[in-house]
């Protein structure tokens, strides 16, 4: 227990202090979830939207896949983008394995499912109650998309806070094709996972605090924000 | 805009595998008379007025628009649904919103949702939130919507069935202010009591044909077909 609560004192001490390493890994970590979140956001919302509204060959095929890819190891996302980064893989000339953006890639692969997912069934609701109303309207499919997007929005960010969370608490991907490389692509998980091997518990529970607190504090304001627009 | 009257329905069926819901309807629709489509629950009145309207495709039969396209007479044309759909926006948003499709100009909407929100009495409650607001007020506000558009023709689809009395009364008064600026209403009612109040023309339907047609007056007074008799003395379909 004792080693706990030093552990702990220590922690703030790092968090008080402003330590620079400290608040670079914060830094990175944000930068490279916020980054995968906004790429996911801007193909997963509208990929909901089409699959909600629209009628195609192989929706319900591409449903089905985006349900099931919810739920993806992100060990095996990170497996599959090392493979195509790796120096012998498609893309490997890019030389982008071991850097952020293959850090940004992965996170992006393993939320998009989600956004999309979560878009789908909230515009499919919502495309229930407006559909007539917006066909008298002679709304263009376009328009019609673009107003549920927007008539969404409340619980879409709840999708996309779903998306955000799920990246910044994982470490399996960006740990295989980042490599947790100081001052590179150390990010909050990996650090936590690297001091706890180390047995450095207090750099470790300072790095989990922080983390704890980023997304705690980050789904607050969004759900302040949303909860302020219903009323 | 060329005028879209007369609506001419032809030989209009309706089926859904195997159930026919519309069969054999021909009617013709002219600039004029508010035409009330009447009956039982279930006798099609609802499908009618979105087959007229376009929102769904007869299975065989035309409806035409004064040899129009439907997609520019849809122009022409507006609805109210018996469950109002308000936007999740303001108030002034949802009446603006059907002219921003069409590309109205910003100051041009403004003027013309502001015009419709006075004459339907909801101007003051033009920056709340639309899906706080009552039914009645809804109700007040989708026919506000449809009015901005200035359309032609408007339907109205059971307007007043979820309203209590007093809303009923001022939907009753806007639907009449609107036929007597010069557009078409066509309408589904299940009440006598608001039939004989607002209609010039009934359609009878009984199911999924029109078993009537005429005046009011007549048809209300002196019903022709046996369903219309028997629904005007308030028997049950058997």
């Amino acid at each position: 227990m004792n080693e706990i609560y030093t552990g702990l004192a220590q922690a703030f001490e790092l968090i008080i202090a402003f330590d620079a390493d400290l608040y670079e890994i914060i830094s990175l970590s944000l930068r490279v979830s916020l980054t995968a979140v906004a790429i996911a956001a801007f193909i997963g919302l509208p990929l909901g939207a089409a699959l909600a509204v629209g009628s195609f060959r192989g929706r319900t095929g591409v449903i089905v896949a985006l349900n099931t890819l919810m739920g993806l190891p992100p060990v095996v996302v990170g497996l599959i983008v090392y493979l195509m980064l790796s120096r012998a893989g498609p893309f490997g000339v890019l030389g982008l394995l071991f850097t952020p953006k293959a850090m940004i890639i992965a996170q992006t692969i393993l939320i998009t499912p989600i956004i999309a997912a979560f878009s789908r069934q909230i515009i499919a609701d919502l495309w229930v109650q407006y559909r007539e109303q917006l066909l008298s309207f002679g709304a263009t499919p376009w328009q019609r998309t673009t107003t549920l997007l927007w008539d969404g929005r409340l619980q879409l960010l709840t999708a996309v806070m779903a998306g955000f969370g799920r990246a910044i608490a994982e470490v399996g991907a960006v740990m295989i094709v980042g490599g947790n490389i100081e001052h590179v692509t150390r990010v909050l998980t990996t650090a936590i996972a690297l001091e706890t091997s180390k047995g450095d518990l207090a750099m470790a529970l300072g790095l989990g605090l922080v983390l704890i607190f980023l997304s705690l504090s980050i789904t607050a304001v969004v759900s302040i924000v949303s909860l302020s627009q219903e009323n | 805009m060329a005028d879209i009257l007369p609506l001419r329905i032809e030989n209009l069926s309706y089926r859904v595998g195997e159930q026919l819901l519309l069969s054999d309807i021909t009617i013709d629709f002219e600039p004029g008379p508010i035409s009330v489509i009447m009956g039982h629950n279930g006798a099609g009145k609802s499908l009618l007025l979105k087959l007229c309207h376009g929102l769904i495709a007869p299975s065989s039969g035309s409806v035409s628009w004064n040899g129009l396209s439907p997609a520019k007479a849809l122009h022409a044309q507006a609805m109210v649904f018996q469950r109002p759909v308000v936007l999740r926006r303001s108030v002034l948003a949802n009446v603006e919103y059907p002219l921003k499709l069409k590309h109205i100009s910003r100051p041009d909407r403004q003027t013309r949702a502001m015009a419709a929100l006075e004459k339907t009495g909801l101007s003051d409650i033009a920056n709340r939130q639309a899906p706080l607001l009552s039914g009645g007020e809804q109700q007040k506000l989708a026919i506000a919507r449809a009015w901005a558009l200035s359309p032609q023709v408007l339907f109205l689809d059971e307007p007043t069935a979820s309203l209590d009395p007093r809303s009923t009364a001022e939907v009753e008064g806007l639907i009449r202010t609107i036929h007597g600026s010069g557009t078409k209403i066509i309408m589904t009612s299940h009440q006598d009591a608001q039939v004989k109040r607002l209609a010039d023309e009934v359609i009878f339907l009984h199911e999924g044909r029109i078993v009537e047609t005429g005046p009011a007056q007549d048809v209300l007074a002196a019903p022709k077909s046996a369903e219309a008799r028997a629904y005007l003395a308030g028997e049950l379909p058997v």
